[in-house]
């Protein structure tokens, strides 16, 4: 029986208070209550507070680049579609660093798991806006505020028919766990947007603030409605929605890559007659 | 006026004083403090410039190369990783001939990640075609930020200031800040040579095919080989108006008499100057030392020439071509190509923040005075961590 201990790795140097550390107990709460084990997981990370996080959970761990943590998972799936594959990331590291590859693995629909702790500012760097800040936000580096629009995840997720949806609270464990749970059981590419105070760095979005707004949208709308899954993702301001807003069982790209659909790469033998074979006609 | 400031605010400072028309740059460790700054300056309506934060030094680096080629002074800054990411737009900004500043603030790269100071990431760009300046201390980084514009707009050519990370963006020192009329003086209005304007119109960045492209490289490479006497020249005009100003390509310290010389870039010549002092006075060494400020273009002649009549020369730096040598020691060996070299020995110290102290550097010193046969070594490596034992 694998338990919440198992996954308890070096003691997190985040700031007391930090939405990370609710983040982080609701994952292990959904992994045990999965009966998942450390081993079989890999969590991929890139630069930033979020991106810390496989140092402080017991689990394979591949921390990398800044922005490029989902292009190490589509690697690491199509050389081992067994291993389950989790990006954690934050809202620079994966919607500005990396906000190419955000598209493109939604189109792939490789079967990677993104988390995305989205505090709504630079952590790491101490204080500047991130793409998710809110217009108008003042920081050290926006002196004017912010002057561009908000990048809304969740609705670039479903323009691009992203077939896992979804938008947590890191102040509320049991229902981010259960996000994780059903990010894991989709067969495909998953996004889990997770509002995560900074207690720090965003004096705006705070504990309170999330807790006056946010509204457990689940059973209150069909979930395979792209159209109305696209307007409830519009919703921010007064009420913001948390809960599955979209979902879509689309081919995986494993399943659709007929090298890999039979089985992964590291289970295939190596067959050097057939490169030769492929050689031949350069000769 | 003498005041005291963090090297970032001062290069902030300096780079106001330069009238910037855009200042764009990512955040990034240890660099942020600089732009920050500077936004502050341009909130507080003291910097009438464009400011943006990018999404990325990819962005930055390409808002920036745009600015420049609609013929705006532009300025960015970044360390480590971000110039890493930079390189492509790096490339592009040189080859393109667009005089942009930037502000390397050292750091080590990637992987293991470690946000501490080496000068890895500069080392690892010097082909781009950018100049690159080496600065010791936060009064050097003043005087070459404007210097560096002056450079960069008279060669058409984009340089790059390069001071450690944290040892000098991170340290409160005394600085002497020029007065914005005496930089104006220095320092006209940039007048491009060309750049992209709708009344006349033009096109940048065109395909050139083999008929062509060596010639455009051909074209830079000589700029660049010409851009050291141009450098010298600026460096002797601000010293002319403001009494100071850096050293021109390269700087030497107590060589006359010297059995040893040592040599390095940046911030670690201070240590150094203490270092060869003290074996000076307690053990009666006779060390000198030489500080490249230059790097590119790499001042061949004026480091032959500072050089050649010693035996014994080491060059202590804090970046590696792995598997091979220091890459200053390189090109400090290839100055004295088809001659009787002194015997130049590479030290590869400083790694992602590893102290060097004033021992460190004199037993370096000493160790040379008594074998001064070429090798490469590394110093200061914790032998605890070398032999396989594990945790």
């Amino acid at each position: 029986m694998i338990s919440f201990d198992d996954y308890k790795d070096q003691e997190p140097a985040w700031c007391p208070g930090c939405g990370n550390f609710g983040i982080r107990n609701a994952f292990i709460d959904a992994m045990t209550g999965m009966g998942m084990e450390p081993h079989q997981l890999v969590i991929v990370s890139g630069i930033g507070q979020a991106a810390k996080f496989p140092h402080y959970v017991k689990c394979n761990a591949f921390n990398g680049l800044h922005g490029r943590a989902l292009p190490v998972a589509t690697g690491i799936r199509l050389a081992n579609h067994r291993m389950h594959v989790i990006v954690m990331t934050g809202d620079g590291d994966c919607y500005g660093e990396g906000g190419n590859h955000f598209v493109h693995a939604m189109r792939r629909n490789v079967n990677v798991k993104l988390f995305v702790h989205d505090n709504q500012i630079y952590g790491l760097t101490k204080g500047q806006a991130s793409p998710t800040s809110m217009e108008g936000m003042v920081t050290k580096a926006q002196p004017f505020g912010v002057m561009s629009e908000q990048f809304n995840p969740l609705a670039m997720a479903i323009a691009l028919d992203c077939g896992f949806v979804a938008r947590g609270f890191a102040g509320d464990r049991a229902h981010l766990a259960g996000l994780f749970v059903r990010a894991m059981e989709h067969e495909g590419f998953a996004l889990v947007d997770i509002l995560q105070p900074c207690v720090t760095f965003n004096k705006v979005n705070t504990y309170e603030w999330y807790r006056e707004r946010v509204w457990k949208m689940d059973g209150e709308h069909d979930e395979g409605d792209r159209m109305e899954a696209f307007k409830m993702s519009l919703l921010w301001g007064e009420r913001i929605p948390i809960g599955v807003i979209f979902r879509k069982r689309r081919p995986t790209y494993e399943e659709r890559n007929p090298v890999i659909s039979r089985a992964p790469l590291v289970e295939q033998a190596f067959d050097r007659s057939k490169l030769a074979a492929a050689l031949a006609e350069f000769y | 006026m003498r005041t005291i400031l963090e090297g970032s605010l001062a290069v902030a400072e300096a780079v106001r004083l330069c009238r910037p028309n855009l200042v764009c740059a990512y955040p990034i460790t240890p660099q942020t403090h600089i732009v920050e700054e500077l936004s502050r300056m341009v909130a507080d309506g003291r910097l009438d410039a464009g400011y943006v934060l990018a999404e990325s030094e990819f962005g930055a680096a390409s808002i920036v190369l745009g600015g420049s080629a609609v013929g705006g002074r532009s300025y960015t800054a970044t360390s480590s990783q971000g110039l890493l990411l930079m390189v492509e737009v790096i490339f592009n900004i040189a080859g393109l001939r667009l005089p942009v500043v930037m502000t390397c603030a050292n750091r080590a790269v990637s992987a293991p990640i470690n946000i501490w100071n080496d000068q890895q990431d500069a080392v690892s760009i010097r082909d781009s075609g950018w100049i690159q300046l080496f600065v010791e201390d936060n009064q050097e980084a003043v005087d070459t930020h404007i210097q560096a514009f002056r450079i960069a707009e008279e060669l058409m050519i984009p340089v790059m200031v390069c001071m450690d990370g944290y040892v000098l963006t991170h340290t409160w020192e005394p600085v002497d800040m020029p007065e914005q009329e005496e930089v104006d003086r220095f320092l006209p209005p940039y007048d491009p040579a060309y750049k992209l304007d709708p009344d006349d119109p033009f096109t940048m960045g065109e395909m050139v095919g083999p008929d062509a492209y060596m010639e455009t490289r051909y074209h830079v490479h000589m700029d660049m080989m010409e851009a050291r006497a141009v450098i010298r020249r600026v460096c002797e005009e601000y010293r002319g108006v403001f009494g100071r100003g850096g050293t021109g390509l390269i700087d030497a310290y107590g060589v006359d008499d010297a059995e040893v010389v040592l040599v390095s870039m940046g911030s670690l010549l201070g240590t150094m100057r203490a270092a060869v002092d003290e074996l000076r006075e307690e053990e009666g060494l006779n060390v000198g030392l030489v500080k490249v400020r230059c790097f590119r273009p790499f001042p061949k002649d004026a480091i032959h020439d500072a050089i050649k009549d010693f035996q014994t020369v080491g060059v202590i730096e804090k970046d590696i071509s792995l598997g091979l040598e220091g890459t200053l020691c390189s090109e400090m060996r290839a100055a004295f190509c088809g001659e009787d070299s002194p015997e130049i020995s590479s030290f590869i110290m400083g790694l992602g923040g590893r102290d060097i102290t004033v021992e460190e550097i004199k037993q370096v010193a000493r160790d040379l005075a008594q074998n001064p046969a070429c090798r490469v070594e590394f110093r200061g490596l914790r032998e605890d961590l070398l032999n396989g034992d594990e945790g």
